[in-house]
């Protein structure tokens, strides 16, 4: 067995402290020793940014690295958003979620967390962006379901931006 | 409307196969062939069963008899004359490997820390043999051969004819003919394939966590495989990343041996694929190489096509004909074409199995008969779009028969249909005449290279054999449904959860939809062939009438009312202009579940019922894409800069749903005529295995997709449904070359493949510039 170190962090406000292999990746730390599945993984190589999480409030990939990196950070997942740490039967969300669900701008949820937790600290820096800097601003996280025009239109939503006319608004319901 | 998975799933509380821990897990790891086409002589994997952590070592001497190639998945049709090999995916490779990736030995670990180590230690001993790369040189006297006890690489040889097609070629105006290549490339869904396994040895049950399509056909054959009761085995298909086809390839190596080394270990298992895995193990779609002619009249109107091509199957073939006869049938498209001939020859290569991507074969037909059709009208002098007019059915000929047998085994019969409106709305949606009439010379004047391109398609969909569904009203009032399918993110929850919805008057909230846990519901098939609102919606349809009139006998003999009398609303039953009289369903619910007393002879208890669809053939869906892009011919870069969507998919349940399936299935089908390709060298490697080489299209590259319905209901159930689900990435190859060519026009740039990557295209520019001036416009 490998010689293990002391990883501490805080993670979604908790304080944590685990002995692991330098070797472990972030994002197998949260998940399987933490058990924070809602932080996903795509790729294992950065591409795809589903497993993107706060470090001290900006997006990094959990994948890119390790576990003892984080140490003496602060770590926020997905499950840190909603007010209430998204608890079992729990329908309060953050706005952002909120806005996603209202666009419907989720389809099987599996690049949802990471993409979600690129947004917080984009928005946090642009409050209000055009269409045009969210779609750069999504450009690091693949989603293979929703063609990205409904989450640009959450985006757009959470901004309380006045959302875009539909392009045919005769033909829409 | 919201939909009812979506709190879970913004939340991280959706619960995905890799999530799955259990106390005591075991990790998998698998060695993979490193030869595209090699003899395995020996295969050591001694040092690795000596690793601290690794738990066993598995190759395919080591499964006795668990080891026997996969059952066939889709029989072929009954084609006359057709011949096929059938050739199935092995667990385990043994005596030879037949494609990079192919599993050869299991590693249990600790820790899939420590299963991937072991894999440094497993020595192979292969003989490199020549690979089976090109599906022409497959064919080739001498070639190499992917299965030695064949005669040749032919996996399948199918040939269908409707009317004599040479009478009408000699009675032709103009014959249209070209060589086209299409290819095909990953799902790429963002959750990687995986699966877990639990035996209780006390329940004596295994619980299979999987990500898979068709939660009970795989518990029904690992029951089998197994030797266990089918009620043994609940397979569990959770929240499911993407599926887009792949994930319903059933009893994949690893889908048969982790449940196998639960059982034989008596701890749980769980392997989940990597990236990298999922481009060599998982299955995909790729090539097809067509030669194909069209016979014209001189007015434009079809006499018939003949289409001769080759399939690419890759290594096995377990899933049948479905991808290449879906190209034979869908290539027909919404157009009366009196007179067919195609014959299509399916070959091993030493590739990933090939099995059905979203649109299943399907883009590989449209992009023939439409680029037949554009080639046609430019000979002709006649109007792209107009010519595609002339030749669309008309809604008297429905249904229509096309003469030819389906994937589904069915004669190709649509249901319905009225193509020309659909035609009509896309091109003044897009603004057709005035772009070709105004914009479109206008911007060339001042040098842009405009484009415009517009295809018609239909979509096969919703086919059989069948789907069930379980409606239950619970004490509380709410609703639970329970249906075999699987879900990947189609929406189910909220679609059927609104058919049932509507039939008992109660808000959609209150109806909690289950899918893929054969524990809850264990007939059906699964989620492919968009057919999940189409066979399973019109189960749970079913299911919910069936409810619906057990609530009304039951409310009948409480209210002393008679059952016509009665309505439902709100959750309630009341007499019709008596509010007071409301009784709540919950209340109905507990009535219909007495504790004491008697009740009459033959009542069942409790409001539930369950109900079965199966229709007779699948309903066939249609639509045009339209689309105008930019071409810099400097760069070869394509800026898509509008893409109207028109599509018929008869009744629409959720318009937010299939909105959001159109604009998915138009990005995949951008990244398959633009970004997207699996890139094999001549000894059969794949070259671009991650998502750093094999580019899914991105926010930036995806344009917003402007979408209009219409609904010619389905007669072939009762909700009057056609399936949406592959329709958005069905002809955008097809419409992107149309588009890409005519921006192209004055370089006289001819497009008979996809993808069309930005150098492909370069080459084609610079190509059709070398008889004039190297690379700049002919006129």
């Amino acid at each position: 067995m490998k010689d293990r170190v002391a990883a501490q962090m805080t993670v979604n406000g908790v304080p944590c402290e685990r002995a692991v292999e330098p070797r472990l990746l972030l994002s197998d730390f949260l998940r399987y020793e933490l058990g924070l599945t809602g932080t996903h993984v795509g790729c294992e190589h950065g591409v795809c940014g589903a497993c993107t999480v706060l470090l001290d409030g900006e997006a990094v990939r959990s994948c890119l690295m390790f576990a003892i990196q984080a140490d003496g950070h602060e770590v926020t997942t997905v499950e840190g958003l909603a007010p209430d740490g998204g608890g079992a039967g729990s329908e309060s969300l953050h706005p952002l979620q909120a806005a996603f669900r209202e666009a419907h701008a989720l389809q099987c949820g599996f690049c949802t967390p990471g993409i979600l937790m690129t947004l917080v600290p984009f928005l946090r820096d642009h409050p209000s962006p055009n269409e045009r800097e969210i779609r750069e601003a999504l450009s690091g996280n693949l989603c293979r379901c929703t063609g990205y025009q409904n989450i640009v239109a959450a985006v757009k939503l959470a901004c309380d931006a006045p959302p875009p006319p539909p392009p045919s608004p005769s033909l829409r319901r | 409307m919201r939909r009812n998975e979506d709190a879970r799933l913004l939340t991280g509380r959706a619960l995905f196969v890799d999530d799955v821990q259990v106390e005591g897990m075991l990790h998998v790891a698998f060695l993979r062939s490193q030869h595209a086409h090699a003899c395995l002589r020996t295969v050591d994997v001694a040092a690795a069963r000596r690793r601290p952590g690794v738990v066993a070592v598995y190759t395919a001497a080591d499964l006795g008899d668990y080891w026997r190639p996969g059952p066939l998945l889709v029989p072929p049709p009954p084609i006359a004359g057709l011949v096929f090999n059938a050739c199935t995916q092995l667990p385990l490779a043994r005596d030879k490997v037949r494609h990079v990736g192919e599993p050869i030995a299991m590693v249990v670990a600790e820790s899939r820390y420590l299963a991937e180590d072991a894999l440094d230690d497993v020595m192979v001993d292969a003989e490199p043999l020549a690979a089976v790369v090109d599906v022409e040189a497959a064919l080739a006297p001498g070639a190499p051969l992917v299965h030695d006890h064949l005669p040749s690489n032919v996996a399948a040889h199918v040939v269908q004819r409707k009317g004599d097609y040479g009478r009408a070629r000699a009675g032709a105006h103009a014959t249209i003919r070209r060589r086209f290549r299409y290819d095909r490339g990953a799902s790429a869904a963002i959750e990687n394939r995986a699966v877990a396994a639990q035996w209780d040895p006390r329940a004596e049950e295994l619980t299979v966590w999987d990500t898979t399509q068709a939660p009970i056909p795989i518990r029904n054959g690992l029951a089998s495989l197994l030797g266990l009761l089918e009620s043994q085995v609940r397979v569990i298909a959770p929240f499911v990343g993407g599926g887009f086809g792949p994930k319903i390839m059933m009893f994949y190596p690893e889908e048969l041996l982790v449940p196998w080394a639960a059982l034989r270990l008596g701890r749980p298992v769980k392997w989940t694929e990597d990236r990298q895995e999922n481009f060599y193990a998982t299955t995909q779609e790729r090539g097809q190489v067509h030669d194909a002619e069209l016979a014209i009249a001189r007015d434009g109107k079809i006499l018939g096509v003949r289409d001769v091509f080759l399939h690419d199957t890759g290594a096995y073939d377990p899933y049948g004909l479905t991808v290449p006869i879906n190209s034979q049938c869908t290539l027909l498209g919404p157009y009366d074409v009196p007179t067919y001939e195609s014959e299509f020859t399916a070959v091993f290569t030493n590739k990933t199995i090939v099995t059905p991507v979203r649109g299943a074969g399907r883009q590989h037909g449209v992009f023939v008969m439409e680029r037949l059709l554009d080639f046609a009208a430019a000979e002709l002098g006649i109007d792209r779009a107009e010519i595609r007019r002339r030749n669309l059915l008309r809604p008297e000929q429905f249904p229509h028969n096309h003469e030819i047998i389906f994937q589904d085994s069915a004669p190709l019969v649509y249901d319905s249909g009225d193509y020309a409106p659909a035609l009509d709305e896309a091109l003044r949606i897009i603004g057709y005449e005035r772009f070709v009439r105004d914009e479109q010379p206008r911007l060339r004047a001042a040098g842009r290279h405009v484009g415009i391109g517009v295809v018609c398609y239909v979509e096969g969909t919703g086919i059989g054999p069948y789907e069930g569904a379980r409606v239950t009203v619970e004490p509380s009032g709410r609703v639970r449904v329970a249906t075999g399918v699987g879900t990947q993110g189609q929406g189910h929850f909220t679609a059927f959860a609104q058919i049932v919805a509507e039939v008992l008057g109660v808000d959609v909230e209150r109806v909690h939809v289950i899918t893929g846990d054969t524990r809850e519901f264990h007939w059906g098939t699964g989620t492919f062939a968009s057919r999940g609102a189409v066979v399973a919606g019109s189960a749970c349809h079913a299911a919910a009438l069936a409810v619906r009139e057990r609530i009304l006998d039951v409310a009948s003999r409480h209210l002393e009312a008679a059952k016509q009398d009665l309505e439902l609303a709100d959750g309630h039953v009341r007499v019709r202009g008596a509010p007071d009289s409301a009784v709540s369903l919950g209340e109905l619910a507990l009535k219909a579940n007495p504790l004491r007393g008697a009740v009459r002879p033959g009542t069942e208890p409790g409001l539930e019922a369950t109900a079965y669809f199966g229709p007779a053939r699948g309903s066939t869906a249609n639509g045009v894409h339209a689309a105008i892009v930019e071409v810099d011919p400097e760069t070869a870069l394509v800026e898509v800069r509008r893409y109207v969507v028109v599509h018929d998919s008869g009744r629409v349940i959720n318009p937010l749903l299939v909105d959001g399936q159109i604009q998915g299935g138009v990005a995949h089908g951008i990244g398959n005529a633009f970004y997207e390709q699996l890139v094999y060298d001549e000894n059969g490697q794949l070259l671009n295995a991650s998502f750093m080489d094999y580019l899914l299209p991105t926010a930036t590259d995806v344009p917003p997709v402007e979408t209009a319905h219409r609904e010619t209901p389905s007669p072939l159930n009762p909700l009057g449904v056609k399936g949406v689900g592959e329709a958005g990435a069905i002809p955008t190859g097809a419409a992107f070359a149309q588009a890409v060519e005519d921006a192209l026009s004055d370089y006289g740039v001819e497009i008979t493949e996809i993808p069309l990557s930005p150098n492909r295209l370069f080459e084609l520019i610079t190509q059709a510039g070398r008889g004039g001036a190297g690379g700049r416009p002919k006129r």
